[in-house]
């Protein structure tokens, strides 16, 4: 099969890579760059445990062709701490309690930093619209439509966040 | 030790939660080697056929192949079963259901596999169908094992029915139906097994149950179970899904890997898992009570049918915890209660997240309102009159010892949705075309395996010479938590914080066979076992802080990481040093912690005995809002309470509650696994709907503690209890709201709405599923002819 060349930002760092025309982003991700953050769990964009940032858009990587992601950035959910240092949309799951199994936790984290991106004080139904196409077995969603809510986005964390970004860079 | 709790009943942050937010935690799918294979299988083509000839040569001849096995390839047990081993490996000459495995691929490529599975021919001699339990059940039916397609059949019997029935002042007599769920754990099952340099193989999976898939292993394999080690990945969900589902994965990744001498690597897609994997079985279950005039129960009859679908699995004890529990938490002189399971050509079904008691409580919580309206009080009145209370004596002649909740939890269930005033009022009608209401459900549970066979587990509690801990344990986490409670139930026995606290993943070959984390057994058994680890492991720690200070050890604590004066809690020394002063008197840094429940009995003719060592209790009250134009039912507000004993962490037991309850809304509302002939119509989400953020509502929790004297600081159980019971809360809401009562679920829009299913005959969906959905046609086109 043919292969074709693209420029990606995958978690701030820019990549130059030669793939096959078929490849989803989901595949590019897991298999190709070993970011096996992102999750596979039904191929078909309906569970959403695949979903990473794209130019700040939530989307289901397995319906993405790794071709169109050409000249754009992605967000997983390894670009979301710094080293050890939690954003506090993480800190909140973790004091919410809204891991369990924690397979759909990635593409949860990445559909809610999609919103609290634009949205800094939602209202829970804005999180659970967000959050909709993000399949969870465990827990009956309360705890993370709580820790969602309740992530504390002051200035100070936006210029944290800032902080974290540049570094990142 | 301290008399107040430090850790125990905090709601600690899990200790495997951090890497699960940072995309670090791996997964089974998420562990990669050099040199590794990809494995596929070749399922059947038919629901029921005779495999006539296999012939592997094309595929075999592809390059990048580098194994085609066949169920005579397997050197050891072709067959593999917890109670009946009747289940292939890989079938050999005859399928049961469309999820048998005929032949397996072992490729450099997903690609090559793919192509290598479609190469192989197969010609089937296709036999009769069976899809429906109560058709098998009749003479002429398809035989699908041995000479009968029974296989199970319990009793209980009590008192006398007929002088029951003749005492009534009327009888109900009532039919209902439950549905085939799947458990839809978001992660597709995965192992990756490598053969290793000691003759014998390591498998990394999503694993539940790991030490019954190692026996399988090893008997596939024709190895001593020292030569196979099962190590859990981090698992994503199991509901009790990842058992024999996953035990033939190992088995088919061990044999690919032994025979090709490389690593092998296996993944279901959804479509994959949804067509191999068991479901929660489907019942009809008919049951005729007697009453008299003032609510009171003289008899009660129920004839139970399971479809077991192709294999024996658990069914055995599935339908065993429905027997006990057929009657629920009510008084009654006079039982006679017989549960059937029968052979189908569906999926094979077994243990999920409630094992027999969603079925039975669907059935005894609609019996109960339709009791309350035939002698005209409340449901929660109905409830509170023939509930029961301590010293009370089950159907199956059990007496209950313990603190009975039941009333306490239906009480606090009912205020917290305003139950009483709601239901007067939802009664009247309504205006407009949605109507509300409100409904009530109620559950006792046997908690732990019960007369269900042995029952024992172990933890490993090692402190290291600076003072961090190290801990194991036969049962395992699925999600649900169970590694954090028993860190808790450690760190506050060893009065440590939790960041000292390393807990490991299960492996078979560091840890004593625990039996399988099922029946919510994980807190009652792992932590009592914990506990008994940490103990022996403080006591040690307490005898050498002693001599290092010449105090008496009764004088001296642990406490925050400190050995402390147990009186004024001065410190005396921290605990790392007390750790390093152990290791060099040469004392056991190391507490095999090890416990055994408490005996239970079983007459299995007679259908009497201890079948539990205790039980738990639990209400749940609904409020829903049913639109009368198109049926679609909306949970409004929804309480969920339990008796958990002792909960060891407050925020894992909400957590419980409120997952248990969404998964009991997709059982009453949403989910349905049908088949048509054996071919199941739903092999993806986009069909088989379960709950999303937009259809669970705010749940309240409330969580009753009485503390039972069997469990670890009186902790009992949660994990199913949680699911049992909100299925027929918001059935029973449905029928305050409209007058109309529905019988079997789920109560889709459809029957709500028209008060039955609708057919579907066109195609739609994914497709893979539209590929089997033209095989089934085919297959009834030439039905009982040779293709």
């Amino acid at each position: 099969m043919k292969t074709i060349a693209i420029k990606v930002t995958i978690n701030k760092k820019q990549q130059q890579l030669v793939i096959k025309p078929n490849l989803t982003l989901l595949d590019l991700l897991r298999e190709e760059l070993g970011l096996t953050g992102t999750k596979c769990g039904c191929e078909i964009g309906e569970c959403g445990a695949c979903t990473v940032l794209l130019n700040g858009q939530a989307v289901n990587s397995c319906l993405v062709l790794a071709p169109q992601v050409d000249g754009q950035e992605i967000v997983t959910v390894e670009g979301l701490a710094v080293g050890n240092l939690l954003t506090p949309l993480q800190d909140s799951f973790l004091d919410h309690d809204a891991v369990h199994c924690g397979f759909c936790t990635p593409g949860m984290l990445m559909s809610a930093q999609g919103l609290l991106d634009h949205s800094l004080d939602p209202t829970e139904s804005d999180v659970r619209t967000a959050i909709s196409g993000n399949l969870c077995r465990c827990s009956g969603y309360q705890q993370i439509v709580d820790a969602i809510k309740d992530t504390k986005v002051s200035v100070n964390d936006t210029n944290k966040a800032r902080i974290h970004t540049e570094k990142r860079t | 030790m301290a008399s107040k709790l430090k850790i125990i009943g905090k709601s600690e942050r899990r200790v495997d939660s951090w890497g699960k937010v940072t995309g670090r935690a791996k997964f089974a799918d998420d562990y990669n080697v050099g040199h590794q294979l990809i494995g596929k299988v070749l399922r059947s083509k038919h629901p029921h056929a005779k495999i006539v000839r296999i012939d592997t040569s094309k595929a075999r001849a592809l390059p990048g192949i580098q194994a085609v096995l066949t169920a005579v390839d397997i050197p050891g047990s072709k067959v593999f079963g917890i109670v009946e081993k009747n289940q292939a490996i890989l079938a050999e000459d005859r399928v049961r259901y469309l999820g048998d495995g005929v032949a397996l691929i072992a490729a450099t490529t997903k690609e090559i596999a793919e192509e290598a599975l479609s190469l192989i021919d197969i010609e089937y001699e296709l036999l009769p169908v069976v899809s429906d339990p109560e058709e098998a059940l009749k003479p002429g039916s398809p035989i699908i094992h041995g000479n009968k397609n029974e296989f199970v059949h319990h009793k209980v019997r009590k008192g006398d029915i007929a002088k029951g029935f003749t005492e009534a002042d009327f009888v109900l007599e009532r039919k209902f139906k439950t549905q085939f769920i799947e458990h839809s754990y978001i992660e597709p099952e995965a192992v990756l097994a490598e053969p290793n340099e000691q003759d014998g193989v390591k498998i990394t999976g999503s694993v539940q149950n790991l030490f019954s898939s190692r026996r399988s292993v090893a008997a596939a394999l024709n190895l001593p179970l020292n030569k196979v080690q099962i190590v859990q990945a981090t698992l994503g969900g199991s509901f009790g899904g990842k058992d024999e589902a996953m035990t033939s994965m190992c088995c088919r990744a061990a044999l690919l890997a032994l025979k090709t001498g490389k690593p092998v690597k296996m993944v279901n897609t959804r479509e994959e898992s949804m067509l191999e994997s068991y479901k929660r079985h489907p019942y009809v279950l008919y049951y005729k009570w007697g009453a008299k005039k003032d609510g009171s129960i003289t008899a009660m009859e129920a004839r139970i049918i399971a479809d077991g679908g192709a294999y024996a699995s658990m069914s055995q004890f599935v339908t065993w915890r429905s027997v006990v529990q057929a009657t629920g938490p009510y008084y009654c002189d006079n039982v006679k209660t017989d549960v059937y399971a029968a052979y189908t050509n569906n999926n094979y079904t077994g243990a999920m997240r409630g094992f027999g008691s969603p079925q039975v409580n669907f059935a005894i919580e609609s019996m109960m309102d339709e009791l309350a309206e035939k002698v005209g009080v409340s449901p929660l009145d109905i409830r509170l009159k023939n509930g029961f209370e301590k010293g009370a004596v089950t159907a199956t002649g059990q007496k209950l010892n313990h603190v009975v909740s039941l009333k306490e939890v239906l009480t606090k269930a009912a205020e917290a949705i305003d139950f009483k005033k709601k239901w007067k009022s939802y009664r009247r009608s309504q205006v407009g075309e949605k109507k509300h209401g409100v409904g009530l459900a109620c559950s006792y549970r046997g908690v732990s395996l019960g007369a269900e066979g042995a029952d024992a587990a172990e933890t490993i509690v090692s402190v290291q010479t600076d003072g961090s801990v190290i801990v194991s344990s036969g049962v395992t986490d699925m999600g649900q938590g169970a590694q954090t409670q028993m860190s808790q139930i450690v760190a506050e026995v060893l009065g440590t914080s939790m960041d000292r606290i390393q807990f490991l993943n299960t492996n078979t070959s560091r840890v004593a066979d625990s039996g399988p984390t099922v029946a919510s057994r994980g807190t009652i058994m792992g932590g009592s076992a914990a506990k008994n680890a940490a103990e022996q492991v403080r006591k040690t720690l307490l005898a050498v802080g002693s001599s290092m200070l010449n105090v008496k050890g009764s004088k001296l604590d642990l406490r925050n990481n400190y050995l402390v004066n147990l009186k004024n809690g001065r410190r005396l020394a921290s605990f790392s040093e007390l750790a390093t002063e152990c290791f060099n008197k040469g004392k056991p840094m190391i507490g095999l912690g090890w416990h055994k429940s408490l005996k239970t009995t079983w007459d299995e003719e007679r259908g009497q005995g201890e079948a539990y060592f205790t039980f738990v209790y639990g209400a749940n009250a609904a409020e829903v809002e049913v639109d009368t134009e198109t049926g679609k039912v909306d949970v409004k507000d929804f309480a969920s309470v339990h008796d958990v004993g002792k909960a060891i962490n407050r925020a894992m037991v909400v957590g419980q509650m409120c997952g248990g309850v969404a998964m009991g809304l997709g059982y009453g509302l949403l989910e349905e696994f049908e088949f048509e002939r054996g071919v199941p119509k739903q092999l993806n989400f986009d069909e088989y709907l379960i709950p999303t953020s937009m259809d669970v509502p705010r749940i309240k929790t409330i969580i009753v503690e009485n503390e039972d004297a069997t469990g670890p600081f009186g902790a009992k159980s949660v994990g199913e209890p949680t699911n049992e019971i909100a299925a027929p809360a918001i059935v029973n809401a449905i029928f305050n709201a409209t007058g109309k009562r529905i019988y079997e679920i789920p109560a889709n829009l459809e029957r709500v709405l028209l008060g039955h299913k609708l057919v579907r005959h066109d195609k739609r969906g994914s497709e893979k599923k539209d590929a089997i959905d033209a095989m089934l046609i085919d297959s009834c086109k030439i039905r009982g002819e040779k293709q």
